[in-house]
């Protein structure tokens, strides 16, 4: 018997091992690892401070999406020996594998920034990026009569990069909503120039800012957070005071990554960006957010990757070349507020444009524009992810790679 | 778009970050710093190959990163090029801005 093994029962892992319980013969042993029991629609992290969500609305075992005949492990990992292909898992058990698929995400590193954690770390320092830091801030926001209310991101990539802007958006609505937007100062602190930073974007989408009374702090590069005195210091000495702190942290790649020694700086593992075979060792691939490639920290991604990472590392059983198709696809809805939502689709070579999806010219989607026909979309993708996303079924009418019909890409002369 | 740049025809963008690297040279990262404010030395320039060369691994560029980087700390980065050393820096650099998806 041959193994597969997967590290991470998150959106790409569980797909992942859909997709090659399926495909592998009897040949192959599927096992999949993850410390956690519970599998989260991360997605939904957005809308529970908000108390759109609440907690028992995204979260269902892990178990219940895993194959039969695959093995599910739940348990820690330690480190990787890629030179020897063996898994050790930190209760001392060891996994030998044939081929290995990493797909153990990213997290947020609060630690990272000096000052962030303390006695004030979900007290008036919050996060949205975990289940418990967006419970607890929907709590906060509940108690919260009026003040400055800042999101700031720490620094690039992250994790669903529009997520900061759409929980921006949704504040606003949601303090208009209470009838008290008027008593609350809402500012988006950015290391970028802009909270919007690709020209078309910016051309199209600018105005939402202003419109929304939203005051944007640009080239912001965070250093530490006074939690005391209630202020982030950037490293030019820019102050920005703050009631409640909505913090975006420094994102890195999982711990057992680095004591593999094989990941990058924030424990990213060095990807071939359109074969997505580790630059680690040939049977080493990787998936998701746990890569290193130049494409959105996003499910959505990470599906569109899993029909091209299925294909590969059957060619790679087979001893056959690579595809190297993967295009950076990424394919998201920004919530906006008010039951409206933009769609944006792009890959590594177009950013995104004005257009329609997935039907040229039809629609029913606008790409770049808000509607509420959009927001539907949103809210109907929890459904789209539990039945098909993770359970690696095709969605129809979208391909892996991005289609360019439908969209308006002249727009991108110049831009 | 084309621009005139310390004598050449270089193609940039709208908001003046050049759009192929093979065109870039030390002249014309003077012309871009003297823009910028900024008067290049032999200093920069190890900043500079610096980012050239995660451009080009397509690694995403950070303060915090160039602060790790060993070719210099964030407080010399901010000396060199004052007031968003990171977008300034790419520019003279010749690669694009820091930017997100969106």
């Amino acid at each position: 018997m041959k193994n597969v093994v997967i590290l991470g029962a998150g959106t790409a892992g569980t797909m992942m091992s859909n997709h090659l319980a399926k495909r592998l013969n009897d040949e192959w042993n599927i096992t999949i690892v993850d410390q956690r029991r519970i599998h989260h629609y991360q997605p939904g992290y957005l809308f529970i401070p908000f108390g759109t969500y609440t907690e028992e609305d995204i979260v269902k075992p892990i178990e219940k999406f895993i194959p039969e005949r695959a093995n599910f492990i739940q348990k820690p990992i330690l480190k990787v020996d890629k030179d020897n292909d063996r898994v050790y898992l930190e209760d001392g058990e060891v996994l030998n594998y044939d081929v290995l698929v990493i797909a153990t995400g990213t997290d947020i590193a609060p630690e990272e920034i000096d000052g962030m954690q303390g006695p004030h770390w979900h007290q008036s320092v919050f996060d949205f990026y975990t289940l418990d830091g967006a419970v607890k801030l929907h709590r906060a926001l509940e108690n919260f009569d009026g003040g400055h209310l800042v999101v700031n991101i720490a620094e690039m990539p992250i994790k669903c990069p529009v997520a900061p802007l759409e929980f921006t958006f949704l504040a606003d609505a949601y303090f208009e909503q209470r009838g008290i937007r008027d008593k609350v100062k809402i500012s988006f602190v950015t290391p970028m120039d802009g909270a919007f930073t690709k020209p078309i974007a910016s051309a199209h989408l600018g105005h939402l800012l202003e419109d929304k009374g939203i005051n944007v702090v640009p080239n912001f590069n965070i250093m530490s957070v006074d939690g005391e005195a209630k202020k982030i210091t950037d490293y030019e000495g820019q102050e920005v005071d703050y009631d409640l702190l909505v913090a975006i942290p420094t994102n890195k790649g999982a711990d057992y990554v680095e004591r593999s020694g094989f990941g990058d700086d924030l424990n990213f593992i060095p990807t071939d960006k359109a074969t997505l075979q580790s630059k680690v060792k040939e049977n080493i691939f990787v998936i998701g957010d746990a890569t290193n490639i130049p494409a959105s920290k996003a499910g959505s991604v990470a599906h569109f990757e899993g029909e091209i990472l299925l294909e590969n590392v059957l060619r790679f059983i087979d001893g056959k070349k690579l595809k190297d198709e993967f295009d950076g696809h990424a394919n998201c809805f920004i919530e906006t507020g008010h039951g409206k939502a933009l769609l944006i689709d792009f890959n590594y070579n177009h950013q995104p444009v004005t257009g329609t999806f997935p039907f040229p010219g039809v629609g029913p989607l606008n790409l770049l524009k808000e509607s509420r026909m959009n927001h539907m979309g949103k809210m109907a993708f929890k459904w789209i992810y539990w039945n098909m996303l993770i359970t690696g079924r095709h969605i129809p009418f979208v391909s892996p790679t991005m289609s360019e019909a439908g969209k308006n890409l002249e727009e991108e002369i110049n831009a | 778009m084309e621009t005139t740049i310390a004598g050449k025809n270089i193609a940039v963008n709208d908001e003046g970050y050049l759009t192929d690297l093979n065109q870039w040279s030390r002249e014309v990262a003077e012309a871009i710093a003297q823009e910028e404010g900024i008067q290049l030395t032999d200093d920069h320039m190890p900043v500079i190959e610096y980012l050239q060369e995660q451009y080009k691994n397509e690694v995403p560029l950070s303060i915090r990163k160039v602060g790790k980087s060993g070719v210099v700390d964030i407080k010399g980065f901010y000396a060199l090029f004052p007031g968003g050393p990171l977008k300034k820096a790419s520019r003279i650099a010749g690669i694009p801005k820091p930017a997100s998806c969106i």
